[in-house]
């Protein structure tokens, strides 16, 4: 047996490839698990660009200060703030070592990293290649990873889905020693031993049913470690983006890029007018962004712009055609341009949708599309709060010694809201940062390795793995995982999305307890033992179930409203009571989670009113007040 | 939240027509589904319903077809597939365009060049392979802060953007006569390494530090299975989803072999 100190990668998008390039650097070996071809992560999906500090911005009085307390402020003060002191100051080294990887970062006449402007921002300080930037890192660090696996450094498992963390108590306590894993074509299970375990698997919008996420993005690895006793935080806070395309299988995103490039939001001033947009003239246009917020405009934050969207048509009954979609218009900046610096969002919508944006207006409407919630995480901070300490062992280490969590499914950074373009940022400063910690952690901090350690400890967990597995194929109930799945979706999307109300929260909480009895009677149609998707999607299914009710009871519990949680029945933000991360903690005898409240360090900058500089609200452009449902 | 709303919901059936197979090694067979598709279905949508209701037309209970997926977008390249003997990704296949009337038929079936795992889905290694071949990356120093990288023009950068959109589908190499399919992994190094990992060898090499490595990515190409497998069928620059100009990086790469191997012979590196 291999008895060199490894650590184990589990999601190969850009945090986990970030994260493994810098172990992997630091000298050790890395095992890197995805349920995709690492180059098919949902990174892949992101558009906009990554923000950063820039020499331009500099001069017009921005800093990584000012980048530090847009983030702050957007997230309506929740987040821990020295972790996101520390990340801005990154982005810009970031952005350098991404160019020197080779990505095509636009650039203006003078050779120069192009910028634009993004939500929540009025500097230009988005860095961008085309509207599919996601991609364009994602590829750039896949390639990293592929020059280190051909020297051996890294092995990749592809194609294997994380089932479990294994964990070892000793005298010194617990700790995270390795991973149970299955090949999800061969469907062998097996256990994997390493110093050190990274939960590198992003968000969870597929328990929202239809969601800008990719099909992979179930949560069902974050919820498997909180069933194993890793705590999760913000659960409730989840990102309704305001521009997404309707369709039957998702919702595709249309970028904040769309916006920040001069794409203007509105709605036909009268209800139900069902004139072509073309021909309604300027005058009886409700660009109701820009008229609202006169300072952003349309670019706004996203919960701002998604609650707005959701009150012209579902409140006020102005949505296109009287039904739930306003206009996205880029109708006026030109062909060439859309095209150099959208081309290819326009062509998502031109193949989708099947109209040209450059001559439509675009139909939008919100869309479940990213969790600033995810498993707890600690950090050490500099003394004087300004930034983490470089390399420290337990930089985003969950409550589990040993057990990481990177980018998206790690819930620190964005607060009770984030900005656009700072999920790129977040995801690879998790894996440059704190893949040292993660380093150090094993080479400083670990004593006995995991080769050393007994195999009953892996073999126990690979049984009880299996006895999911059997008990899956040989249930002969009737209910279908698909159905109960679809409830799901909609009930999330019902109860726990753009308002919310302790009233609406108990009834999907309801809800969703009798899916859970419902999930003890499913049956699969495929029973075999061979590339088993149906298998796959099941076990999913009930780790989503108990991750569903994390976000629902985090949502009953936070009376209050801020960022993207909104409740009608306690519109205000209360710092006073609920200034504070919500930590849930798995109960295994009653498999609810028990939630608790952390302060926030808000040490750097006090909380203030977040207002957007919003213009006096008429009664016309009041909150959304009711909860609706499907 | 509310539903976005959708137009007035017709529905109308489309047979699927399915080549399926259990595992390797075991023989094909097709299924046939009715499925009742809404404006605006796609190939994905249709095989999340037959998933739900897995029923052949013959009455038969079957089971959810295997395929690959991700994000749904055409920006993954996972659910590539033929349809109606065509290479694409099935997320972006609007059923309207294919199959517009009430009874049309789907026919849908794994890529032919690479090996069958299940079903639709099939194993796409040596395509990652073969940019391992060709050293598809910038070598970098490391992640720590050494400033930004080489300058680019505008016009560089919209070549090698355009190069770097290459999401690894393998619809070229499926519609290319010369790639064939390699079960054995030990003969990937022999076999034609295809028009992505061509166009991938130009990319890194016009980048100010890819190239440097570009002699080792032109020796790959002179060797077994290089760019001398190309038979100039012109098909993958047609299937490409992302109309990357696969045709002209041949030619690039084949001046930089040629001029490559004229200054070998003489100056013998």
């Amino acid at each position: 047996m291999n008895t060199q100190k490894r650590v184990i990668m589990v999601g190969g998008g850009l945090a986990g490839l970030a994260g493994t390039i810098r172990i992997a650097e630091a000298g050790l070996p890395v095992d890197l698990f995805s349920m995709v071809p690492v180059k098919r992560s949902h990174s892949v999906c992101a558009q906009g660009g990554i923000n950063a500090a820039n020499d331009i911005a500099r001069q017009q009085g921005y800093s990584e200060y000012e980048h530090f307390d847009e983030t702050i402020y957007g997230g309506d003060f929740l987040q821990h703030q020295p972790p996101v002191y520390e990340m801005v100051h990154w982005a810009p080294k970031i952005i350098d070592l991404l160019d020197r990887m080779g990505v095509p970062f636009n650039r203006t006449t003078e050779s120069q990293r192009d910028l634009r402007l993004f939500g929540g921002s009025l500097y230009k300080r988005t860095h961008f290649a085309g509207a599919t930037t996601g991609q364009q890192l994602l590829y750039a660090l896949d390639e990293q990873v592929r020059r280190w696996e051909a020297q051996g450094k890294v092995n990749k498992y592809e194609y294997w889905e994380f089932l479990w963390p294994v964990l070892e108590t000793d005298d010194s306590g617990r700790r995270c020693v390795g991973i149970i894993a299955q090949d999800v074509r061969t469907m062998q299970i097996r256990a994997f031993r390493a110093e050190a375990v990274v939960i590198a698997t992003g968000g969870c919008g597929m328990i929202f049913g239809k969601s800008t996420n990719s099909v992979m993005c179930t949560g069902a690895a974050a919820s498997r470690c909180y069933q194993a006793g890793a705590w999760y935080a913000n659960g409730e806070f989840i990102q309704v983006h305001p521009t997404a395309i309707p369709g039957a299988d998702k919702l595709r995103l249309m970028s904040e890029s769309a916006r920040g490039e001069g794409g203007r939001v509105w709605v036909p001033r009268t209800k139900a007018d069902r004139r072509d947009p073309r021909d309604i003239p300027e005058n009886q246009r409700f660009y109701f962004l820009e008229e609202k917020y006169p300072k952003y405009g349309n670019i706004v934050p996203r919960d701002i712009a998604t609650r707005e969207i959701f009150d012209i048509c579902v409140n006020q009954g102005l949505g296109v055609g009287g039904g739930n979609m306003v206009y996205l218009d880029l109708t006026h900046l030109g062909r060439e341009y859309l095209e150099l610096k959208l081309g290819g969002i326009i062509e998502i919508y031109r193949k989708f949708v099947g109209e040209d944006p450059a001559l439509v207006p675009m139909k939008i409407f919100p869309g479940v599309h990213y969790s600033m919630g995810g498993l707890w995480t600690q950090y050490t901070a500099k003394d004087d709060l300004r930034g983490m300490a470089m390399g420290s062992a337990n930089s985003m280490m969950t409550n589990i010694p040993g057990l990481y969590a990177f980018g998206e499914v790690n819930y620190q950074y964005h607060g009770a809201n984030r900005l656009g373009a700072n999920a790129l940022l977040s995801c690879i400063f998790d894996g440059l940062f704190c893949g040292a910690g993660v380093a150090n952690y094993v080479l400083e901090v670990v004593t006995t390795t995991s080769a050393r350690l007994d195999q009953s400890v892996y073999d126990a967990a690979v049984r009880q793995q299996q006895e999911i597995v059997d008990r899956l194929i040989n249930g002969r109930g009737m209910e279908s995982p698909y159905q109960i799945g679809r409830e799901l979706g909609e009930e999330m999307t019902a109860a726990s999305t753009v308002v919310k109300s302790e009233q609406r929260l108990l009834q999907a909480i309801e809800a969703l307890q009798q899916l859970q009895g419902r999930y003890q009677s499913i049956g699969l149609s495929d029973t075999g033992m061979w590339t088993n998707q149906n298998l796959c999607y099941a076990r999913a299914l009930g780790d989503m179930l108990k991750l569903a009710e994390v976000i629902l009871q985090g949502g009953i519990d936070r009376k209050e409203s801020r960022g993207a949680h909104y409740r009608t029945d306690f519109p205000d933000r209360d710092d006073a009571n609920f200034l504070k991360t919500t930590v849930a903690k798995y109960d295994p005898d009653t498999g609810r989670p028990e939630i608790f409240l952390e302060p926030v360090e808000t040490g750097l900058v006090p909380p203030r009113a977040r207002t957007y500089g919003k213009v006096a609200a008429s009664t016309e452009t009041s909150r959304p007040t009711e909860t609706v449902s499907v | 939240m509310v539903a976005p709303t959708t137009e007035a919901l017709q529905t109308r059936s489309v047979r699927f027509r399915i080549k399926r197979q259990d595992r390797p090694g075991l023989p094909w067979r097709w299924e046939s589904f009715d499925v009742p598709v809404e404006p605006g279905a796609n190939v994905i949508s249709c095989l999340q319903w037959i998933a739900a209701n897995p029923r052949t037309i013959d009455g038969r209970d079957s089971n959810p077809v295997a395929y690959d997926a991700g994000c749904l977008e055409e920006v993954c390249g996972a659910c590539t597939m033929l349809i109606n003997g065509q290479v694409r990704q099935s997320c972006s296949c609007l059923i309207d365009q294919y199959a517009p009337k009430d009874g049309d038929v789907m026919r849908l079936e794994p890529m032919s060049k690479f090996p069958v795992v299940r079903d639709l889905m099939v194993d796409r290694q040596r395509l990652f392979h073969a940019l391992t071949r060709t050293k598809a990356w910038v070598p970098i120093d490391g992640t720590y802060h050494l400033g930004p990288g080489p300058q680019d023009t505008p016009q560089s950068q919209q070549v090698r953007y355009k190069l770097s959109e290459c999401m690894s589908c393998g619809c070229c190499l499926e519609a290319c006569p010369q790639y064939k399919l390699e079960e054995h992994e030990s003969r990937w190094d022999k076999a034609f390494i295809g028009a992505h990992a061509i166009s991938q060898a130009r990319l890194f090499n016009e980048h100010g530090t890819g190239n440097v490595l570009a002699s080792d990515r032109l020796e790959t190409m002179i060797g077994p299975g290089g760019i001398s497998d190309c038979g100039n069928a012109q098909n993958c620059v047609k299937v490409c989803p992302k109309d990357i100009p696969l045709t002209e990086s041949i030619a690039a790469i084949g001046r930089a072999v040629t001029i490559h191997s004229i200054r070998k012979f003489f100056t013998g590196k």
